[in-house]
């Protein structure tokens, strides 16, 4: 494991973490009851379950209602681990990582096909169902047993400033690895999928393997917490390590503190753990219930102020107040250049007979293609001529019933997108597909993780790239603030940088002024020029006849031209298909007038 | 085989008296969904709302006494409905409203994480709220029907679940004809379907959400109601229906209301048949199979559509 060395925020990540360790192991030694020492023991433990939530749910956005299932496994791994063969903790908490590990990948083949409100829902299903399983099996209620030979050898302590410690320590492990994740590749890979998967597949990020990593982790450390909570509560019942308050423990943690950062589920642990644990026992046995009731809307009142969380909300109002103004990062100058693709003869991409169809509808009937190595190729049509629907067969994001498609003489069918972003094949989309809240370097180094060992290399080639197409001076600054041009140009730039030998390019003059489409076409001619092969849709004439090279022309899902510019623009059908027949027909009586 | 026929007729019996009633919760949890991609954990509280509120104004204080031991036990589970409507409009008007609905970013930012454990914070409320109000001991409405039975053939009818599954179905038809052909209907399902261009069109979206809110939280309630004379619940009852309301609106398609009914139905039917093979104790576990089965082979549901446009 190599954190990033140098960067100051890493390093400040590193103290507070050394801080935090001093903290808490000052108020061990300073607590004298030991009930408090419990709270405190809880506040870890629940942190760190948060913890590992977070680093699947809070970085990549997949929200998970049932990390329930991993605390569970754990739990139960320990104790039937220690009742049934005499298993010591200190190697069945290890075991219950693998456990939870484990489940992470066999929960995470299946569900990780679903998206947004069905994959929430389906892992709600996962530890529901598991908890009435172990109620069946006959698990209702495992009391550990003590053993008071070797108590230190089975993780039994009297101090129970002891299990301070161990908890402070799987806390303290679940935050390196979250850092570790936040800081390299794997947790940009996690962003880059929150805010857009399309666009992450499409920039060559294999979305898929980087959230199954995420889950096997998360699942491994929720699990050795869940293993502790089991050695320091004595007993396991179904209903208290798989039910649905530890599944929305660490969601409301989280998201109280602050999603998606390092130090909000410490935050939200730190403050609503203890704050439970005092209302139940100042109030719950006068009024039982009330402790909930404060506690439910003691979440809402904060939810309402901060809803991103405590944690953004705090940074937001310091930075705001100027104590920790972001200081500009000082850029290392020598940019380096990009080794240019080399453009040979005949054809790169070409497609036979490909066909699709979405229920009755053919988006796509025989439509071949070829177009040659080091060209400028323009696809036009009227809209729902089945042009983006063609990119997205080419790319992977849709697989043709039927027909073939070769790049470079190598088939592309089957192929997940970033597999074809591997090929070499880079693409824009028709609307933007920013990644709004990471900066313009950001979004573009995301595209740069194919060609790139090391992370500062895949920087390097990001500023190359944001050279390349002229917005370099933009770098810091974040996607979300950018203009239409510029979006096209990150967008450009984030396709450019893993070196393809053909770029698609969906619809990048849309919406653009006069000025601003002089300079995006000349960045693209400047590309051909290089050597880059560029298959670009339209559906402007105009803009595209003094662009391209060829033309194919797609219309109803077929293709009803291709050639030079000059004669497409004259074809009979290409003309009927932009204006209609009874434009032919006048057309056509001109030109018969004529002679 | 190791069940008759006869177990077979009875158990699906039963599971379409106790359909009914899902699919009515469902259609609740479904308008909700449908209309504002809201992940209501609260919803089967609003549920456990609709009974206490049945069974107080029929066992409780005996408001509905004088309706008899037949008529009351219905009369209060509708009453149910128009109660927790109210409490939805004023939750959604002063609470749920400024977390959800067009003037929140649904897209990445605040929006959704609000929205989440703002409903869990309902959810909260509402369980330990009513453990306040009503005490933790499990209770009932009993109706004479409870105990009675019809005879059809040899299946066994339960005269109080068959009530609530015919009050259950005519109550859908009045939903789906409010939907299909009112105005405030049309405009729900419009929000529903693509609320930009709802707005365009001069609905207003934020009102449509909290009709849907608050109609929903009611018809989940209605259920509840039928559920109270039918089965005993304590004020944690929410949560084991929340996976069965939530299995059912996924079965039958997310947005889709006839979808939530057949849905609701058929999770019922699961459930009372699995009895037949499982043992009691999974007869759950057999619901969270049938939706992972449902939400991995047919993510758009039984009545669903996908559409989604690169």
């Amino acid at each position: 494991m190599r954190l990033n060395p140098g960067t100051t925020a890493t390093a400040r990540h590193l103290w507070a973490i050394v801080g935090l360790c001093v903290v808490v192991l000052a108020a061990a030694f300073a607590i004298r009851s030991e009930y408090d020492e419990g709270v405190l023991v809880l506040v870890l433990l629940w942190a760190t379950l948060s913890v590992a939530w977070n680093l699947l749910s809070g970085y990549s956005g997949l929200f998970s209602f049932g990390h329930a299932a991993f605390w569970g496994l754990g739990a139960y791994t320990v104790a039937l681990g220690l009742v049934n063969f005499g298993l010591t903790p200190w190697l069945g908490i290890p075991l219950a990582a693998v456990v939870g590990g484990c489940a992470g990948a066999l929960i995470g083949y299946p569900t990780f096909r679903l998206r947004g409100h069905y994959f929430a829902l389906a892992m709600l299903a996962y530890p529901l169902a598991m908890l009435y399983v172990f109620e069946w099996l006959g698990y209702q209620e495992v009391p550990l047993p003590m053993e008071r030979t070797a108590p230190i050898l089975y993780m039994q302590f009297d101090d129970k400033r002891a299990y301070v410690v161990l908890a402070l320590a799987l806390l303290v492990a679940a935050l390196l690895v979250s850092l570790w994740v936040e800081t390299t590749r794997f947790g940009r890979a996690l962003m880059a999928i929150k805010q857009n998967e399309p666009a992450a597949e499409a920039a060559g990020i294999d979305t898929w393997r980087w959230k199954m990593r995420a889950i096997v982790l998360s699942g491994a450390l929720a699990a050795m917490a869940g293993g502790l909570y089991a050695v320091v509560l004595l007993v396991v019942t179904p209903d208290s390590v798989f039910g649905m308050l530890v599944s929305s423990q660490p969601l409301i943690l989280s998201l109280f503190g602050g999603i998606g950062s390092l130090w909000g589920p410490v935050i939200g642990a730190t403050v609503l753990v203890p704050l439970a644990e005092v209302l139940n026992a100042q109030l719950g046995d006068k009024i039982p219930g009330i402790q909930g009731v404060v506690y439910g809307v003691a979440i809402i009142a904060i939810i309402l102020w901060a809803p991103e969380g405590v944690y953004w909300r705090v940074r937001e109002k310091v930075t705001r107040s100027g104590l920790a103004g972001s200081e500009p990062r000082p850029r290392s100058a020598p940019v380096m250049a990009l080794p240019q693709p080399r453009s040979g003869q005949g054809d790169l991409l070409v497609l036979r007979g490909v066909g699709i169809s979405f229920g009755g509808l053919r988006a796509l009937d025989d439509v071949g293609l070829s177009v040659q190595d080091g060209s400028l190729h323009g696809i036009i049509g009227p809209n729902g001529a089945g042009k983006t629907t063609l990119f997205n067969v080419i790319n992977g994001f849709l697989r043709p019933q039927s027909g073939s498609i070769a790049f470079a003489g190598t088939s592309l069918l089957g192929l997940m997108p970033n597999r074809v972003c591997r090929c070499g094949i880079g693409r824009t989309f028709q609307v933007v597909r920013a990644f709004a809240r990471m900066t313009v370097v950001e979004n573009v180094i995301v595209g740069a993780y194919i060609g790139a060992r090391d992370d500062r290399v895949a920087e390097q080639m990001a500023l190359a790239a944001l050279d390349r197409v002229g917005i370099a001076d933009r770098a810091d600054s974040m996607a979300g603030g950018l203009t239409t041009r510029e979006l096209r140009l990150m967008e450009l730039a984030r396709a450019l940088v893993p070196q393809p030998r053909l770029l698609l390019l969906d619809e990048t003059l849309a919406g653009l002024g006069h000025e601003d489409l002089d300079s995006i076409l000349s960045v693209i001619r400047r590309l051909r020029d290089e050597g880059m092969t560029v298959l670009i849709i339209e559906h402007t004439m105009q803009a595209m006849v003094r662009l391209v090279d060829r033309f194919t022309v797609l219309d109803h899902g077929r293709v009803i031209a291709s050639g030079a510019p000059a004669e497409v623009v004259r074809d009979r059908r290409v003309i009927e298909a932009y204006l209609g027949r009874r434009w032919t027909d006048r057309v056509s009586e001109t030109a018969a007038g004529d002679i | 085989m190791p069940f008759s026929l006869l177990d077979f007729m009875q158990a699906l019996a039963a599971g379409i008296m106790v359909g009914g009633a899902y699919a009515l919760m469902c259609i609740g949890l479904g308008i909700i969904f449908g209309a504002m991609r809201v992940v209501n954990f609260a919803q089967g509280d609003f549920m456990m709302l609709g009974m206490y509120v049945a069974f107080y104004l029929t066992t409780g204080f005996g408001v509905l006494a004088f309706l008899g031991p037949y008529a009351g036990p219905i009369v209060g589970a509708f009453l149910a409905g128009p109660a927790v409507f109210a409490i939805g409009w004023v939750l959604h008007r002063f609470l749920v409203s400024r977390v959800t609905g067009t003037g929140v970013t649904q897209a990445e930012g605040a929006g959704g994480y609000a929205q989440i454990l703002v409903t869990l914070g309902l959810a909260l409320i509402f369980q330990n709220g009513g453990l306040i109000l009503f005490g933790s001991a499990p209770t009932g409405i009993r109706t004479p029907l409870s105990r009675a039975s019809f005879e059809i053939g040899s299946v066994l009818l339960n005269e109080a679940k068959a009530v609530s599954f015919v009050v259950a179905v005519v109550l859908v038809a009045a939903v789906y004809l409010f939907l299909t052909h009112t105005r405030h209907g049309k405009g729900l399902r419009a929000a529903a379907d693509n609320s930009t261009a709802a707005i365009y069109m001069g609905i207003d979206v934020d009102r449509a959400h909290r009709i849907a809110w608050s109609l929903g939280v009611g018809i989940t309630a209605v259920a509840g109601g039928l559920l109270a004379s039918t089965q005993s619940f304590q004020p944690y009852v929410g949560f084991d229906f929340v996976i069965v309301m939530y299995a059912g609106v996924v079965l039958g398609g997310l947005g889709s209301i006839l979808g939530a009914f057949w849905g609701g139905l058929l999770i019922g039917i699961v459930q009372q048949l699995s009895t037949l093979v499982l043992p009691y104790q999974l007869q759950n576990t057999a619901i969270f199979v049938v939706f992972l089965l449902i939400v991995f082979l047919r993510p758009q549901g039984l009545f669903g559509r996908l559409s989604e446009r690169t």
